[in-house]
Parts: structure tokens; C-alpha cells; sequence
């Protein structure tokens, strides 16, 4: 086939060797689709976000007030900010996704450790990017979400009140908090941008993971037509999920508290944090010191971080591993049932299931992907 | 707070109002009000008799963070402490939790009626501010 000159330009034969004719294996399923939708995701929250920073107004006596302008007033507000605030939730729901693929199908093991290690820091900064966005309308929520989390760093020994004091710029979370958090706010989403491009580069060292975690280097096929068009019916589906919840439930996945302006007299008697973040909130509830909470949130990204090195199997894909496998679907269901506790009252039954759970879930990571990796290379080995 | 450097430390117009006289007479025996003192909730409570009994029955050696109630009180009556708590700075509900002092809704401390950590993730009983009584009816915090 006779190539258009075009692609052999400088610059532009990068993005023909790395986005369009690039290589992939032939047998990806739709879940691979969903790095390409968190990318979507990325370039919605950048630029519904520019646009609602032209009306946004980072201060304490105003930054509520702004927002409802933003909604009552500036054409078309209502759609950017609710398509960035659920937005968000659309981002986090695709790389959880993403994540319990690459955890499925083993793509975070040998040789691809650095692409995992980079996806585990891309997921921090959107953590950290989330909670200060969340902060900026200045509701309830935000208020206390703020004095909360950033309270966190009090539990470190000796210099923890210092650091306090400094994430706020004074004695309580206030406006100099509020002006920090926007100008952050609108940083880091760039810091993601970049930290994608080293998420790619590092994948396109070894090419994608397939679903059966084999070399697939003999079997190929274009990105372009072939997963292009995959992957279109996928950001096609994804846009109709998203447009239900922009356009029919946009505030279900937000908390009615944050509509109530900050008042930094009373806190909500029940204050939960988003919904992505209650499977670590319920970890940190669940240990009764605040040391060891705070220690034990730090132990979760350490986990996560480390997991490439912590897995002992050789075989990548969970298809092939009946009893990894079964631990597999128990992580996802133990997620799953420490979101539920993260939203319940701090109070019996839940505070003992949700210790059970905190359990399991470190458990999952540091005894059962090294142990189960070793049993089932035994077993292969010396029982089949 | 008293390592950062003296040019981030409270400016003038903090410090001008950094004493508050708060009237006490309208408070019922039981009732717990809250006053906004340097920027941070306080919490003034008038003890009944029932709630100072519970406070000194407790044994010192169960507490998490020991304080005897006479050293957190100048008169057992009224207990005035930082409504801050002490794990990640929520404002507690008062008059809830296990001990009838308070209850941080946040992730579920309970404080006595001394305002004493009793159960749950705080390390540390509320904080007493400094704090003198005018006359029986007057209290300056601060």
C-alpha cells in the first residue's frame, strides 16, 4: 500500500507509529477500551474545567455564590459544571475499571511493573485533583471534606501540626486554603496530562497485555482501522452512561449537604466523602487510632505501588488461574463492600465488618498474590 | 503552633479580638452553647449534678489520655472546651454518643461529660482553653 508522505514527517511518524498504526493484539476485548475512555475523561474534565474557571470566583464569601451563577446565570453553566462534577465520577468509574482489568488479566506483572507504577501514581493525583476540586464550591461537604483529609497529616509525630498549618496558610482551613486548592486544582490536571504520555510510552515499550497474557507479538493488528472502531462503539456506550447522568440524575452521585453553604461552626452530622473515595475512607475509619489510620491509608498506595513485585506467579492471566481467580472476584466484592461501609455511621455491625474487610483487602495484597502465585506453581509443577 | 516563624504568627486585628466575654446567665442547667472564639468553635456546657458524678466516677487508669476532670474545670459547674476534636478537627454533636458528652459524627469519637477521649479514633480530651470568670455570670475566653 502506498503510504501518504504525510506520516513520514517528523513528529507526525511518532504519532502514526504510536496512535495509529501501532501495533495491537488481535484478540483485545472491550475492556481494553477503557484506557482510551480514561483519556476521553481526562480531556472532558480539562476543558469543561477551563471554561467553568472563567466564571468561577476562588474566595470564601463567594465561591458558593459562584458556582449557583454559574448555574442560573451563564449560558450553558448548568452543563459544564455538571458534566465536569459528574465528569469525575465518570473518570474514576472508568479507572477502577481499567485497574481491576489490568489486576485480572496480570498486565501489571514482569515486564510491565513501570506502567503499573505510573497508573498507581496517575490515580493518586486524580485522587488528590478530585478531593481539592471538591473542596472549591464551598458547601458543607467541601468545608469539612477539607478540614478532614488535610487534618490527616496531624497524625504525624512531631512536625504533623506544622504541616497542618502550612497545607492551610493559617489556623483553619480559610480562604488562603480555598485560593491554594484552585490554583492546585488547575495545575495538576496538566501534571496528569503529562504523567499519560509516560503511561503510554511505557506500555508501547511491550506493546498491550491480551486476555490470555501471552507473548501476542506473532499476532497483530493495526490500531488503525481495527481498534479505532472497537473502541468508538465503547466511547459511543460510555457517552450515552455519562449523558444519563448529566442530563437525568445529575446530582445522584453528589451529596445534598454541599448545596448548604461552609460554616466552619457546625459539622453535618454525617459527613461522607464522593463515592470513589469510600473504600479508603472506610479503611481509615475502621482502625480506632489516628496514627495507625492514617498509617494504614499509606499502606494502601505502598500495596498498590508494589504489587508488580509482589506477584510470584509467571502465567498473567487469571483465565488460567482457578484459585487466584476466586481470590480475584473476593477483592473486587471486598471493595466493593467497604464502599458500602464508608457511607454507613461509625457504629456496630458496620465497624466490625468494616475492619474484616480492611483486612481482607491487605491481606489480598500482601499474603495472597505473592502465596497463590508459589501454590499454583507447585501444583502445576508436581501434581498435574 | 508556637514553632512557625513570628511574621506568620496572628496578626493585629486577630488579637484584637482574641478575648470574648460571653454572657452565662441564659444558659439551662444541661445546655451546651456554642461561641466562636479566634476563629474555632467553644463549647460551654453547664453541668447538672448528674453529669459532674459521671465525669469524677470514672477510674483515671481507664482513660486514653488521663485527666482528672477537677484539672479541666474552675468551677464544676461549667465545662468550656475547644469544640474541635481532636482526631480531624470536626465540631462534636454535643450531648450524644456512649457518655452523654459528645459524639464526633465524622468517625465516631465519644467524649464524657469532662469532654475526655472515651472511645473511638481521637487521641487526645478536648482541648481547655484559658479562660477566667468575671463574676458567677461572665466568663472571658481567651
Amino acid at each position: 500500500m502506498k503510504r501518504l508522505s504525510i506520516i513520514k514527517q517528523p513528529i507526525l511518524s511518532i504519532l502514526n507509529d504510536h496512535i495509529v498504526d501501532y501495533p495491537s493484539p488481535s484478540n483485545l476485548n472491550y475492556f481494553w477500551s477503557f484506557g482510551s475512555i480514561a483519556g476521553i475523561c481526562l480531556v472532558v474534565q480539562i476543558a469543561t474545567g477551563i471554561f467553568l474557571a472563567m466564571h468561577y470566583t476562588p474566595h470564601v464569601d463567594l465561591a458558593f455564590m459562584s458556582v449557583e451563577h454559574i448555574m442560573r446565570d451563564v449560558e450553558g453553566g448548568w452543563l459544564l459544571r455538571y458534566m465536569h462534577a459528574n465528569g469525575a465520577s465518570m473518570f474514576f468509574i472508568v479507572v477502577y475499571i481499567h485497574m481491576f482489568r489490568g489486576l485480572y488479566y496480570g498486565s501489571y506483572t514482569s515486564p510491565r511493573e513501570l506502567l503499573w507504577i505510573v497508573g498507581v501514581a496517575i490515580l493518586l493525583l486524580m485522587i488528590i485533583t478530585a478531593f481539592i476540586g471538591y473542596v472549591l464550591p464551598w458547601g458543607q461537604m467541601s468545608f469539612w471534606g477539607a478540614t478532614v483529609i488535610t487534618s490527616l497529616a496531624s497524625a504525624i509525630p512531631v512536625v504533623g501540626n506544622s504541616i497542618v498549618t502550612w497545607l492551610w496558610g493559617g489556623f483553619s482551613v480559610d480562604n488562603a486554603t480555598l485560593n491554594r486548592f484552585f490554583s492546585l486544582h488547575y495545575l495538576l490536571p496538566f501534571v496528569i496530562a503529562g504523567l499519560t504520555i509516560v503511561h503510554l510510552a511505557a506500555l508501547h515499550q511491550y506493546g498491550s497485555n491480551n486476555p490470555l497474557g501471552t507473548n501476542s507479538a506473532v499476532d497483530k493488528l493495526g490500531l488503525y482501522p481495527y481498534f479505532y472502531v472497537k473502541d468508538l462503539v465503547a466511547w459511543v456506550a460510555f457517552a450515552l452512561f455519562f449523558s444519563v447522568f448529566v442530563y437525568f440524575f445529575p446530582n445522584l452521585l453528589g451529596h445534598p449537604d454541599n448545596y448548604i453553604p461552609a460554616n466552619p461552626m457546625s459539622t453535618p452530622a454525617h459527613i461522607v466523602p464522593e463515592w470513589y473515595f469510600l473504600w479508603v475512607y472506610a479503611i481509615l475509619r475502621s482502625i480506632p487510632n489516628k496514627l495507625a489510620g492514617v498509617a494504614a491509608i499509606a499502606l494502601v498506595f505502598v500495596s498498590l505501588f508494589s504489587l508488580p513485585f509482589l506477584n510470584t506467579s509467571p502465567i498473567r492471566s487469571n483465565n488460567f488461574r482457578p484459585i487466584h481467580r476466586k481470590l480475584f472476584w473476593c477483592i473486587l466484592a471486598d471493595c466493593f463492600l467497604l464502599s458500602w461501609i464508608g457511607q454507613k455511621p461509625v457504629e456496630d455491625p458496620y465497624i466490625i465488618i468494616g475492619q474484616l474487610a480492611s483486612v481482607f483487602f491487605f491481606f489480598y495484597f500482601l499474603v495472597a498474590v505473592p502465596l497463590t502465585g508459589k501454590i499454583e506453581h507447585y501444583l502445576i509443577k508436581y501434581k498435574s | 503552633m508556637d514553632m512557625v516563624p513570628v511574621s506568620r504568627g496572628a496578626t493585629k486585628d486577630v488579637l484584637a479580638m482574641a478575648n470574648l466575654e460571653v454572657d452565662l446567665s441564659k444558659i439551662q442547667p444541661g445546655q451546651t452553647i456554642t461561641v466562636k472564639w479566634r476563629g474555632k468553635p467553644v463549647f460551654i456546657r453547664r453541668r447538672t449534678e448528674d453529669d459532674i458524678a459521671k465525669a469524677n466516677a470514672v477510674e483515671l487508669s481507664n482513660l486514653r489520655d488521663p485527666e482528672p476532670d477537677s484539672v479541666r474545670v474552675k468551677n464544676p459547674e461549667w465545662l468550656i472546651v475547644i469544640g474541635v476534636c481532636t482526631h480531624l478537627g470536626c465540631v462534636p454533636l454535643p450531648n450524644a454518643g456512649d457518655y452523654q458528652g459528645w459524639f464526633c459524627p465524622c468517625h465516631g469519637s465519644h467524649y464524657d461529660t469532662s469532654g475526655r477521649i472515651r472511645k473511638g479514633p481521637a487521641p487526645y480530651n478536648l482541648e481547655v482553653p484559658t479562660y477566667s470568670f468575671m463574676d458567677d455570670d461572665k466568663v472571658v475566653v481567651g
